[in-house]
């Protein structure tokens, strides 16, 4: 039951990192539009690691 | 047969001696394929008939899965590794359970020596109820482990935890489900690359097939290696960064064929390639590397000593990060996309057969174009991870700045900005 309610906590707050990676990347793509490729592989690489974080607690409380 | 129908063909119909020499390459080009392909799929065999009056699979030989536990095993099997092939199982109106699937070989290291058979004489079983005996020993399968039966017990039988009490683990070496997998994606690396590789003796354009690889390889190393470990040591890594791509791709595609591979959802096999490059960072850093892990510059002293254990953990964390990543997101995705194919049962009820299906259909196939897309991140996210801790162990720091008084390191307005272009 517990472990239930942290993997909910570890999405939510996966999600909200997601989202503001996300959110930025596109301000920055929007104001520089020549620069997309160089924020998409850096966006790519934040959202990998918040990934292995969230993955990784979700393991550790399954 | 092929061969001589088709040239047949052409001549009848369009009597044309080009066309019937173009018929005929192709045929005979292809017709060692087509006989492969065909032997394989006709060798499928029922490796396993249930007899419907056997005690010990009487709850299990209605040969369907209804309930919502059924469905949790179903997938909990799925996602771990196996000693033969399953692709689907069918129950006759006779109620006999055929099972179709390739048995694989089981190679053991017993106390008696080496012994092998094939995987098919467990019959499919998973619960300890078949028993092999070979070089008089007595062998059987729990929960894909297989069990050496002690001399003159005849049933395995368990404490209170569930543990055997007597039968004991045996060496596995058995070519298993993901061994398989591995060894196929291997040789299919082996024959691509060895083409490709060969095809610029020949001419500087590569043909066929290769011009389908060179653009990822290029890829790899300009997009991957070059911007993350620097233009002065990047080659000397592009043998581990390219067959580590190739290898996880490869693998993630064939864990969506039907033939149910979840190779890289292994912890396994994901733990050894995060050791490779673990191994890798630590024997390629340089002086710099260690002394940022040990004595990091430009820090107040006590914040050095604090430092030491922060880096210590991150060596171990980087890999780890990099195994968990790879193995959860291809579990995540299997067992999320075996969730969606069972609400085709699971809504059976409120929406008709038809419906069910269909909406079970159209989930799992948006699911797998998603799936496909991951497979490519994945494996291109361990590559350009791998890159960039390896970029991180050879990168040479310039010591020509200036230093105040206090032995600082005066901040570099360009280097923060070097970092981060």
């Amino acid at each position: 039951m517990y472990n239930l309610i942290g993997a909910g906590l570890i999405v939510i707050g996966g999600g909200i990192g997601l989202g503001m990676i996300g959110g930025k990347a596109m301000e920055g793509i929007a104001r520089q539009p020549e620069a997309a490729g160089k924020i998409q592989t850096a966006m790519i690489i934040i959202g990998a690691l918040l990934e292995g974080l969230a993955f990784g607690a979700l393991l550790l409380g399954k | 047969m092929i061969f001589i129908f088709n040239s047949y063909l052409c001549t009848k119909f369009w009597r044309s001696k080009f066309f019937e020499l173009f018929t005929m390459n192709i045929a005979s080009k292809y017709l060692n394929k087509i006989v492969l392909i065909l032997v394989l799929t006709f060798s499928l065999q029922g490796f396993s008939k249930t007899d419907p009056n056997n005690e010990a699979s009487a709850e299990t030989t209605t040969g369907k899965i209804d309930t919502k536990e059924e469905i949790d095993s179903y997938i909990e099997h799925h996602l771990k590794d196996a000693h033969d092939f399953h692709i689907f199982s069918y129950t006759t109106d006779a109620g006999v359970e055929n099972h179709i699937g390739f048995p694989l070989p089981v190679i053991l290291w017993t106390s008696n020596g080496l012994v092998t058979f094939k995987s098919s004489e467990f019959h499919h079983d998973d619960d300890a109820q078949v028993i092999v005996e070979r070089n008089g020993l007595k062998f059987t399968k729990l929960h894909s482990i297989i069990y050496e039966l002690e001399a003159n017990a005849s049933s395995i039988s368990f404490d209170e935890e569930h543990h055997p009490t007597n039968a004991s683990k045996v060496l596995d070496f058995s070519i298993t489900k993901s061994v398989a997998g591995m060894l196929i994606a291997g040789l299919l690396m082996i024959l691509a690359f060895r083409a490709l590789a060969s095809g610029y003796k020949k001419s500087a354009i590569p043909k066929g097939f290769a011009r389908v690889l060179e653009p990822l390889v290029l890829y790899v190393r300009d997009e991957i290696a070059r911007p993350n470990i620097g233009e002065k040591h990047y080659r000397k890594y592009m043998g581990f960064l390219l067959t580590v791509f190739f290898f996880i791709w490869i693998l993630n595609l064939m864990g969506l064929t039907p033939l149910g591979f979840n190779v890289t959802g292994q912890i396994a096999v994901t733990v050894c390639l995060a050791l490779f490059t673990f191994f890798i960072v630590q024997f390629s850093g340089n002086k710099d590397y260690w002394k940022h892990i040990f004595w990091m510059p430009g820090v107040p002293i006590l914040m050095k000593i604090a430092l030491i254990p922060v880096e210590l953990l991150g060596i171990l964390t980087k890999p780890f990060a990099l195994l968990v990543r790879l193995f959860a997101n291809i579990t995540a995705g299997h067992s999320i996309v075996m969730g969606i194919t069972a609400l085709m049962i699971l809504l059976k009820a409120q929406f008709g057969t038809v419906g069910a299906t269909g909406i079970s259909v159209l989930l799992t196939l948006f699911l797998s174009v998603i799936e496909v897309l991951v497979a490519f991140l994945q494996a291109y996210i361990f590559t350009m991870l791998s890159s960039l801790f390896i970029g991180m162990a050879v990168a040479e720091h310039d010591h020509d700045h200036e230093h105040d008084v206090h032995d600082h390191e005066k901040v570099d307005v360009e280097d923060i900005r070097a970092d981060f272009i």
